[in-house]
């Protein structure tokens, strides 16, 4: 091969390469994302059921029923829009009343949320940032403990 | 005192920093030796100075002086005393004093062994370091003092985060923060190569100890990090996807192909500007990590408190010194004297196909980390790229990577003979095909575990089978020991990528199950079984815990007992799950515990992990491998110059 063949080869493999890589992004990008809502913002947008979400918001205050086998169902709330969400499996420590969470999971065909992971914050201290955005969207923000009102 | 002595050590290290840029700087450009001396002693000092502040910081952690803002929030007078020392870094202020410290350490280092180093490379590698110092000191003391004072003392401090309350927290950001950080001494190597305009083999014989270095720690690191997020959160994954994660990834998969083209670089002088682009690449997803957990724009363990300030400043220096140094790569590059061409079927040949596959899987991780902060940032639409979205794209770019590893090994530099490669391989593809057949018909299911397992078995043969056949050729002693300790690094770090292969495979066989467990009833879970003993409490330093008595049993045999606790940090009114692990061979039984029920159940994760520790023994491994390479005579940090000035004296006989 030539000195220019050689060279051709070479930037033609990486091309190769690079536009699999291309590819296999953008297919990944189309099928594997999940979009996260506010309870407010789901019922605005007429989400199909079955489509995977993320939610965020609080824990409603008294609506934590637990069930046989570890089934669970609580109402996430960002103070303007309620959506139920069933569960089955093991909550984390930090999850409580009245607090921040952010569930994995689709939407059922009769409005409540089938969620295959819930997600508490870390610390008290703070919430995810999802949930204080979304609650800040609505107006409900009441401020973290260090952050002054603006 | 001891805390504003420190306080003002920093101060003085900034000062030093700045004289470190610039001095050296102009006396490269004037060519006055002495004015480039000057960078060795500042360095020096500088970390000298550091460390002093960093030993302040410490000692106020350790007496629990609750009159710094940093001690209150971070500590607590009944802390153990592993985490007042190592909750220095538990938090934004002293984690950044001590990525400043490896930081300043680097340039110490690049002082203090480069004796024999031309005086204007080693001046302009330094003045770069001494810049990043100066604009992270400039960080902490602007942004981020954690020296700062209450007026009014509480008697008591908040407490750590008791997630980071574990021994994984004295060793994983240090390590991490070695590899990391380790990076900006190849990355001042190659701005100062850009500066200089004079690039070679020899200035590759410099670079690559330190590249291999920060890589081994960076390796470590990243492992400790994986294995304590799987003990600690006790759900039993390793590996999240998180951002903060992949910010880790970044430079592990540019660094790692920074060491195989430094090495065509060293061996042949190819590659050079691909070179010096990849140890640019390498700090700058280094720095575009800090960005992303320091400045808040995450929400993650790691991001301890977000403050926009912050952002705006790390994001700064950011932009400063990858624009920086892209800008210089840009204009100069093009001057670099470029290297030969060469075969593609040949060793270089074939570590341009494994930095082509690398690269591209570090783009992927760039793009599926950004992509969502960008998408916010400009639409509002919030959106998570997790674990689907990487398994999809990185294992079609992995897998054809690691089934080359072994070939590319077995060509020779100049001109390969890949059919020859191919036959030598035969053992171990053999062996990789017999293992897919006994894990088929050992597990069935999934594919791609199987697929991965056999891929695993032929890498960890191939790396070695170069050595073997050699010992194999008779006088097998002589030849073994006139084989370079290089390579045997690369096969043990090849192997070592074959291990974590295979324990990554195995978790396709585990199984895991949620149960409601009655006292004194045997639950399955592979091939044991976990019955609960007892249930008590006990109170700890600084929490108090419940816990779970569980034997592990194989048939009516006892093999041990484990404790899954729940604990309650009182401080700070947080839970934590403590996991109860049994480790049998390379595997684990992993149990969590939930919550407690009226009727006496009790909720537990319980999880049976064959080969587990592999995942992590491998990048051990991996390390060792890289460490035995370091070790090679010929690599050592300094020989490269003495080499030289042997050239030299002999040219000048």
């Amino acid at each position: 091969m030539t000195r220019k063949g050689k060279r051709l080869a070479l930037i033609g493999g990486a091309l190769a390469v690079l536009a699999a890589a291309v590819g296999l992004v953008l297919f990944a990008l189309r099928d594997n994302i999940v979009f996260f809502f506010s309870p407010a913002e789901l019922a605005q947008k007429h989400v199909s059921p079955g489509t995977r979400l993320r939610i965020g918001g609080l824990v409603k205050e008294g609506t934590v029923a637990r069930g046989e086998d570890r089934n669970v169902a609580f109402t996430v709330t960002d103070k303007t829009a309620d959506l139920r969400v069933i569960y089955k499996g093991l909550l984390p420590d930090l999850f409580r009343e009245g607090q921040g969470v952010v569930v994995d999971g689709t939407l059922a065909a009769d409005g409540a949320f089938r969620a295959d992971s819930v997600l508490a914050k870390h610390d008290e201290r703070y919430m995810p940032r999802e949930v204080a955005d979304a609650l800040k969207k609505q107006g409900v923000w009441q401020g973290a403990a260090g952050e002054a009102k603006k | 005192m001891i805390v504003e002595t420190g306080h003002f050590a920093l101060v003085l290290a900034l000062a030093l920093a700045l004289a470190q840029a610039i001095l050296p700087f102009v006396g490269a450009r004037l060519r006055d030796v002495s004015l480039m001396r000057v960078a060795r002693p500042v360095a020096v000092a500088q970390f000298l100075l550091v460390a002093f502040a960093y030993g302040a910081l410490t000692y106020a952690h350790v007496v629990s002086d609750f009159s710094l803002v940093n001690v209150i929030e971070n500590s607590h007078s009944l802390k153990p005393m592993i985490y007042k020392v190592s909750g220095v870094w538990g938090n934004h202020e002293g984690s950044m004093l001590l990525w400043v410290l490896v930081l300043v350490a680097c340039g110490a280092a690049i002082a203090l062994l480069s004796r024999s180093m031309p005086d204007l490379l080693r001046a302009d590698t330094l003045a770069v370091q001494g810049l990043m110092g100066a604009a992270f000191l400039a960080f902490i003391l602007l942004t981020s003092n954690p020296f700062a004072r209450v007026a009014d003392p509480p008697w008591q401090g908040r407490d750590l985060n008791p997630i980071l309350q574990d021994p994984g927290l004295a060793i994983h950001p240090p390590l991490l923060y070695l590899g990391y950080v380790g990076f900006s001494i190849v990355f001042s190597f190659a701005a100062a190569a850009l500066i200089g305009g004079r690039i070679d083999a020899a200035w590759a014989r410099f670079v690559r100890p330190w590249a291999l270095a920060a890589w081994i720690f960076l390796t470590l690191g990243i492992a400790m990090g994986s294995y304590w997020a799987y003990y600690t959160l006790g759900w039993g994954g390793f590996w999240f996807w998180d951002p903060v994660e992949n910010a880790s990834l970044m430079p592990w998969l540019a660094g790692t192909a920074l060491l195989h083209c430094a090495a065509v670089m060293e061996k042949r002088e190819a590659l050079k500007v691909w070179t010096i682009f990849l140890s640019i690449l390498a700090f700058s997803l280094s720095l575009l990590g800090t960005f992303l957990v320091r400045s808040g724009v995450l929400t993650s363990v790691h991001a301890f408190a977000s403050d926009p300030e912050r952002g705006v400043f790390i994001l700064a220096i950011l932009i400063f010194f990858i624009g920086g140094a892209l800008a210089l790569f840009a204009f100069r590059a093009s001057a670099l004297p470029t290297g030969g061409l060469f075969a593609p079927i040949s060793r270089e040949g074939a570590l341009v196909v494994n930095n082509l596959l690398l690269t591209t899987a570090c783009a992927t991780v760039v793009i599926g980390t950004l992509y969502p902060l960008a998408l916010e940032a400009l639409t509002g639409d919030k959106i998570s790229v997790g674990a689907p979205f990487f398994n999809t794209v990185l294992i079609p770019i992995a897998l054809p990577l690691i089934l080359l590893m072994p070939i590319g090994q077995m060509l020779a530099w100049k001109r390969g003979d890949l059919k020859a490669a191919l036959q030598r391989l035969r053992a171990a593809f053999a062996a990789g095909v017999v293992a897919l057949a006994a894990f088929g018909a050992l597990y069935g299911a999934p594919v791609l575990s199987i697929v991965s397992a056999g891929l695993a078995v032929y890498l960890v043969i191939g790396a070695f089978t170069d050595i073997a056949q050699r010992a194999t050729l008779g006088n097998a002693l002589a030849r073994l020991r006139g084989l370079p300790l290089s390579a045997w690094g690369t096969a043990v770090a090849h192997a070592g990528m074959g291990l974590t292969l295979l324990g990554l495979a195995a978790t396709g066989w585990g199984v895991e199950q949620i149960v409601a467990m009655k006292p004194g009833v045997a639950y399955e879970v592979g091939p044991y079984q976990i019955a609960i003993e007892d249930i008590a409490s006990r109170a700890g330093p600084n929490y108090a815990e419940t816990y779970a008595v569980m034997a592990l049993r194989k048939g009516a045999e006892t093999i041990a007992h484990i404790e899954p606790a729940k604990r309650f940090y009182q401080a700070r009114r947080m839970a934590r799950t403590e996991a109860g692990i049994v480790t049998l061979g390379f595997g684990q039984v992993y149990a969590a515990l939930g919550e407690q029920h009226e009727d006496g159940t009790l909720d537990a994760r319980l999880y049976y992990k064959p080969l587990v520790l592999l995942i992590w023994l491998g990048a051990v491994v991996m390390a060792l491998g890289g460490g035995l390479s370091l070790a090679d005579r010929r690599l050592r940090i300094g020989v490269a110059s003495r080499a030289r000035a042997a050239v030299q004296a002999q040219a000048a006989e």
